[in-house]
Formats: C-alpha cells, structure tokens, sequence
C-alpha cells in the first residue's frame, strides 16, 4: 500500500529483503538487456582474445596472451592507430570550423535559411558507402569529373587516390563533406538555445561582432562544443566504409586505419582469436584517450575539469 | 534471396501424357533461354524427369552478375524442371569466405551449395563431400581439361564440382600491334621491332613507348597498360603473374610459394624480387590512377579501349570482343611474358634461356561443391550436374559478365568463338593461348592451403608498399617471408606441407 506516493520505511530484516527484491525486479528487464547486448558480446570478445581461433583452429582453446603480444609487436596495427589519429583530428577540427561557421550563418536572419538548412543536412543523410562510390567516381583520376574540370584550368592530373597524400586527402575531403552537416545541427540547436541577456549586455557595452562572438557566444557555446567534438571524434575514430570503398586502405597502407585493419585480420584473414585482441586493445585505448581528450577540453573551455 | 516453387499442374500432366503416347521428339527447352538442349548426363531432358518436389535446396554464391547471376538462372531452371525450392544467398567476394566458414566451423547445416573461389580448397576440404563416382563419370566431366579435373582434387579424391576454368594470359590492340606505320615508327624510335612482348621487360618497355599518347586518334589520350594493383582487389594474382616466369624454373621441382621440403617461403627470393622491380616500374604506363585499379577498373580500362595490353582474366578479353565494343575484333590473346632469366634456387644463381621461360599462371577461378553436412546431397549434386551441363556451359560461356570461362576441351574450339561473331585472328588466338597453357610443363597454381587468405592478404599488402615507394622491393618480400613463416608456425609446418604437396603435385606434373 502506498502512503503518499512513496514506499513505507520497512520495519523488520524480512521487509528489507522483500523491499530489495522487488527493486531488483524492476530493474531485471534493463539488467538483462544490458547483459545480451553489452556484457556478453564483450565477454566473449575477452575470451575469444585468449584463443587461436582462426581457420584451422575453430574451438575456444586457451593460449595465454600470445595474441596480446603479437598485438605490441603488430607495427601495422599501430602506424593504423598513428593514421587514425590524425584523420580524426584534422577531420573533425575541420567539421567544427565549417559546421560552426554554417550554423553562425543560418542563425542569424537570412534569405532561404530553411532551404539551406535542409541542404546542408543532405550528405549526413546519405548512406557512406554509396557516397563513398559517388566520390571514388567522382576522384577517379582519368575518367573523374573532378580531374576534368582542373585540367580546364591547365591543373592535373591530380593522382587523387593513386598517390598516399592524394588519397589521405580525399578521405579527409569525404569525411569532412559528410559530418560537417552533424556538426552544424548540434551547434545550430546550441546557439538557438542561447539566452538573449548576454548579447545585450554586449550591445549595450559596445561589443563589436567579433568581441561578441569570442566573449560571449563561443563560451555560452562550450558545453555543446564539448559534446559535439567528443560524439565526433568517437566516430571518426570508427572510420572503415569510407576507407574500404575509396582507397582499400592504399596506396600501400598510407589510408589505412585501426578499424579496417581489424577488419582485414579478423573477416577477411580469419584471424579471430587475433582481431578479437586487436578489438579490445583499440577499444581500452580510445577510452583512454577519449577520457583524456574530454578532461582537456573541459580545462581549456569551461575552465574546470567536471 | 530467391524463392521458387513449382507445382505440377493439370497442363504439365496433360504434356506428360501426351509426350508418353507421343514417338519420341526430343523437348524443347528453348524457352529456358538456350539454343537446344543437348545430350547429357543432366541434361534439361534429363533433369526435367526428376521429381524432387517437396525438398528444398539452399545455396550460397557471389553476388549478381559474376556468378551469382548463372547461379540464380540455374537455380530458376531446375527448380522449374524439378519442383524443389531453391534458396539463393547472394554474397560480395568479400564477406563470401567468412559467409561459408562461419557455419562449418559452427557445425550448423548452412548451405547444401556452395559457390566459392577455389583456392580457398585447403581451407573447405574437410567440410565438403567428395564427389559421387557417377558424377565422375558423366558426360560433362569425362571432357573437364586435366588442369581443371586437378583444381578440383585434393589428396587424389575430387571434392569440387568444375564449372569454371579461369587463367591469366595478356591481351593486346591488333589494330596497333599489326599496323604498318605504327609498326615502322616503333622501329625508327626505339631501335626494334614491333613484336608481342615474349618477356616482362619487353611488356613494360612497348607499355612505355605507347604511354601518353592517342594512338587510336580519337582525341583522348591513351595509355600503356591495364593492371589490376589495387591492394585488396585480386592484385596478388598480377604479382604472381609478373614473378612466375622468374621464379618457377623449369627444372627446379618442389614448390614455387615454398620449398617443400623445408617449408620456407620463397617469396623473397630474387626471382620473386625481380618480378616486383618489373610491377613498380610498369607503373609509369597505367593510366591516371591505374595503381589504384581494381579487376573492374581493368576490364573497363581495356575493355573500353584507353589502353595497349593488359593481362588478367577472361572479362577483359570477352568485353572487348562483344557486340557492342568499339574494339571488338581489334584484340588478341597471347601466352603472359616470359623471361630470359630465372633464378634457380637449386644452384642459387640466375640462368639464362634462349627462349623466353614461360610460366602460366592457372589463377584459381570459381568452383562449386556440396556440403558434407547437407541432408540433400542427392539433389545438390544434380543441382550442380545440372548447372554445368553441355547446353548450360556453351551458354554461359557467351556472356562476359557470367564469369564463367572455358574448363571443357569442347570450349576450345575456334568455330564456336567465330560462331559468337569473333573473326579469325581473336579467335584462334584466345583457343591457342589458352590450348598452351593446358599443355605447358611448367604452370603455376595459387597457394592452395589453409589459411590462404593470410598468405595472400601478406603478399599484396607488401606488394602494394613497394609499389606505393613505403619500402624496396627485397624489403617489402622480406617483410612478407617474415609473416609467411609466422602464420606457417601458426597454421602448423606439417599440415601445411600436406595440403602444399596438392599443389606441388599440379605444378610438378604429377597428378
């Protein structure tokens, strides 16, 4: 019976434990969803990790950590990691920078703004892989538009995708095109959100437009950004459709990334035992670094670490 | 995935009864798309008198077209003559291994059928049913050429069912090659004569000359050679073709990847080395963004007439030859480039041949086979007979994008090439060129053992690092030797010479 709206204090040892045993019945259901679809699957990447399972060898056999240390060894595994890295960094400094001007654009007053917004939404819309075809059409270097258009200006051939700057840029240029518009939707609903007070202390103190922005409208705009770059960078650092459908990873390893190695070793070499301790390595690292990563962001931003 | 059913109905009764009182005309099946039906052990005749209705057949295959599209046809047809349910699982080359291995490791009765690349024997060979003695010995398989009968044999038993028979052999512009004045200018520029390229060398210095400029004069600019060097996309086949004629010595027997009886990798050896030098300098005659060239980028390439030569499959070559082509006829197939030395690794020195050592490669191709845990291996085997029948073959063999190519000694005949609309020369050529090959003493087989894939994915990926400048040529098969022996500890030294010994035998010549 309920007094109130809230649960009577139980009087007796036998009350605590019905008490108890009814919380943890109603939190079964969301214990046993998070068991199937995040304990388990992680249980048992750790346990195939400690196996040889490959090919020939399909049981969950025990080897120790051989895999482990053949991950520490692995030198493509970790310039992959180095790769990834800086993908990620220039990619997403870049989607914050466009997607923040774009959002500066639309916030304000402009003609066509709904139109614009629903076209800048349109590459975050679309499927990767497909895009990732469009745009390996589109850089294919003797038959692409792209090349034809700058040898109109006597410029090219450009070896887009044959040569390892050409190909780490055009992953960039697709990565960018297609997140910016992320970007953009998470900062346009911050800076929708933002109270008017402030501008119009600034207004009244004589702040120009760019004083306003940097004292006013980029610090309101810092919790947002914090999330926005942390959700990115997750993300990125998943890279892999676009990779394998643009440039296999090629020329040589020069855009291979963490992700579509493990995917080499693991579905394509049948390395399972192997790209399961790959997995949990990478995994362990971008929490680390993500962790780091948000702690100094919230240092330098908001000027305080929780 | 395809479903089909068929019920017998009243009319199909009606034409049996009719057929029954009738003298004996043989049916026409012309309705399923061939010419006629032809005599056979599964012939449409043959099929259309079985009854397997009730019963239902799963099969996994490449996706539409390759493959897949005569796999779900077939499937069509015989679920029509025979009443069963055919299920079609059509999956991208990339996931098709894993797609196949997953269940037989898990020991779950996935598929009856199974389309597959048939290199990947060393690691199937112990889930597959071997194939029935009366299959053996039907019609179809009595005229299977000896190296396609070998590809489908692992330790003296056939457990692959042929439908296939793919090689590498080069491609080249007769309208060039054969052209007078082009042919007088060649000399004049370079010294020599105009001729096939007989050695590597010869192929990259004729893609060089011809690089860069529009020597078909329809005003865009037209380049040396087509290759497939995209990392992950077939590109370790290209290699192998480039280094085989350095590496496979005529008189040197026991292994070409690996000595046999040591099991070290030879894939660092100079004549491997010499092959990759010869794929990183040809680069300079690829099209624009030709190092990133996957086989479709190739096919296309040559194909559709922007460049000299080219060497792969049969796509390319049936492409450029089909009605439509703007170069149809102007093409010709000839044996891949040779070489004027080859390292012996018996004597560890290079020897020099007056005539060019050739080493064909029989790069590995489709195959199909049964599961050793299907609950209906009658009907898959028929399924498969079926599908690979005289009419079904010819038929398949005339579309380019099925991807299936000669395997019958039927299919090497000049008159049925020239009956497609090919003239003398591109005909006579392609059934020479490919006629050679299944007489040549000295053929190179893909690496077929378990864990192929390892071997395989290592190969290209330090190929791909020499032919992107990361590393040396020596350095980059240095580091691939260093991971061979590393999966070859993994896989297990003497389970692997066991299943290289299959392969040694083909290259040997002695099963």
């Amino acid at each position: 019976m309920l007094y109130g709206g809230r649960l009577p204090a139980p009087t007796n040892n036998l009350g605590k434990i019905i008490m108890l045993s009814s919380k943890h019945f109603f939190l079964l259901p969301a214990l046993l969803t998070l068991v199937a679809i995040i304990l388990f699957p992680l249980l048992f990447t750790v346990r195939v990790s400690f196996s040889s399972w490959d090919v020939f060898q399909s049981g969950l056999d025990f080897i120790g950590g051989s895999n482990y240390v053949r991950v520490f060894e692995d030198d493509r595994f970790w310039q992959s990691l180095q790769r990834l890295s800086l993908l990620s960094i220039i990619s997403v400094s870049l989607q914050y920078t466009l997607g923040f001007a774009l959002a500066l654009a639309v916030w304000k007053q402009v003609r066509g703004g709904r139109l614009l917004r629903v076209l800048f939404l349109i590459p975050m819309m679309t499927t990767p892989v497909v895009m990732s075809v469009i745009w390996r059409t589109v850089f294919h270097e003797s038959l692409g538009p792209v090349n034809d258009i700058l040898s109109a200006f006597g410029i090219g051939p450009v070896p887009w995708l044959s040569s390892a700057t050409g190909a780490f840029i055009s992953v960039l240029i697709v990565e960018v095109w297609q997140w910016t518009p992320f970007m953009f939707l998470l900062l346009l609903a911050g800076l929708v959100s933002l109270p008017k007070e402030p501008y119009l202390a600034a207004a009244i103190d004589g702040a120009g437009t760019w004083r306003t922005f940097w004292q006013v409208t980029f610090p309101l705009m810092a919790p947002i950004t914090i999330g926005a770059l942390i959700i990115r960078l997750i993300e990125a650092s998943k890279i892999m459709d676009t990779v394998y459908v643009l440039t296999s990873g090629g020329p040589g390893t020069a855009t291979e990334t963490s992700s579509y190695y493990i995917y080499i070793r693991g579905l394509r070499d049948f390395q399972i035992g192997y790209s399961a301790a790959l997995s949990l390595v990478y995994l362990v690292i971008m929490i680390i670094s993500l962790t780091i990563i948000a702690k100094l962001l919230l240092r330098m931003l908001v000027g305080r670490d929780e | 995935m395809i479903k089909i059913n068929k019920f017998i109905g009243p009319a199909s009764l009606l034409a049996l009864a009719v057929a029954a009182a009738s003298p004996a005309i043989a049916k026409d099946y012309t309705q399923f798309g061939i010419q006629k039906d032809l005599p056979g052990t599964c012939s449409y005749e043959a099929i259309d008198a079985k009854d397997y209705s009730g019963r239902s057949l799963n099969v996994i295959t490449h996706a539409i077209p390759v493959i897949g599209e005569p796999t779900a046809l077939h499937a069509e047809q015989f679920a029509e003559l025979t009443g069963a349910e055919v299920n079609v699982v059509h999956v991208p080359f990339g996931d098709l291994f894993q797609r196949i291995m997953i269940p037989f490791q898990s020991e779950q009765n996935a598929y009856d059928v199974l389309f597959y690349a048939s290199l990947w024997i060393g690691d199937f060979n112990r889930f597959l049913e071997p194939v029935p003695q009366k299959y053996i010995d039907s019609t179809g398989m009595a005229d299977v050429t000896d190296s396609f009968t070998g590809v489908a044999t692992w330790n003296g038993q056939m457990i692959q069912y042929p439908m296939d028979g793919d090689r590498h052999y080069l491609k080249y512009r007769t309208d060039i090659f054969d052209n007078a004045e082009v042919q007088a200018k060649f000399l004049a520029d370079t010294g020599s004569a105009l001729t096939v390229p007989e050695t590597w060398e010869d192929y990259n210095k004729v893609a060089a000359y011809f690089n860069d400029r529009d020597w078909d004069g329809d005003g865009e600019l037209n380049y040396g050679s087509a290759e497939v060097a995209k990392r992950d996309d077939l590109m370790f086949s290209a290699f192998i073709s480039r280094a085989a004629p350095y590496a496979k010595h005529p008189d040197v027997k026991g292994g070409f990847f690996f000595d046999l009886e040591t099991m070290e990798p030879l894939i660092n050896s100079p004549g491997f080395v010499r092959g990759l030098k010869l794929f990183v300098d040809a680069q300079k005659s690829f099209p624009p963004g030709g190092n990133n060239f996957g086989l479709g980028d190739e096919i296309f390439s040559f194909g559709g007439g922007q460049t000299l030569m080219s060497y792969s499959w049969d796509d390319a070559y049936v492409q450029a030859n089909q009605a439509d082509s703007r170069i149809r006829n102007m093409v010709a197939a000839a044996p891949l480039p040779g070489a004027g030395e080859v390292w012996n690794r018996d004597t560890g020195k290079w020897d020099t041949f007056a005539t060019p050592n050739r080493a064909p490669y029989m790069t590995w191709g489709w195959s199909s086979a049964v599961s050793s845990m299907s609950e209906e291996q009658d009907m898959a085997f028929d399924f498969l007979c079926f599908f690979s029948n005289e009419a079904n073959a010819k038929h398949d063999l005339q579309i380019g994008r099925f991807g299936v190519n000669p395997y019958r000694d039927e299919h090497l005949d000049v008159d049925f090439w020239k009956g497609q609309g090919w003239e003398n020369k591109t005909a006579e050529s392609y059934v020479s060129t490919l006629s050679d090959m299944e007489q040549s003493q000295n053929r190179v087989f893909d690496l077929r053992v378990p864990g192929v894939s390892q071997f395989m994915s290592s190969m290209a990926n330090g190929v791909a690092e020499a032919m992107a400048g990361q590393k040396s040529a020596q350095e980059a098969l240095d580091g691939v030797a260093k991971e061979w022996a590393e999966i070859t500890d993994r896989i297990g030294k003497d389970r692997l010479r066991e299943a290289y010994a299959n392969v040694v035998k083909l290259e040997d010549n002695e099963g």
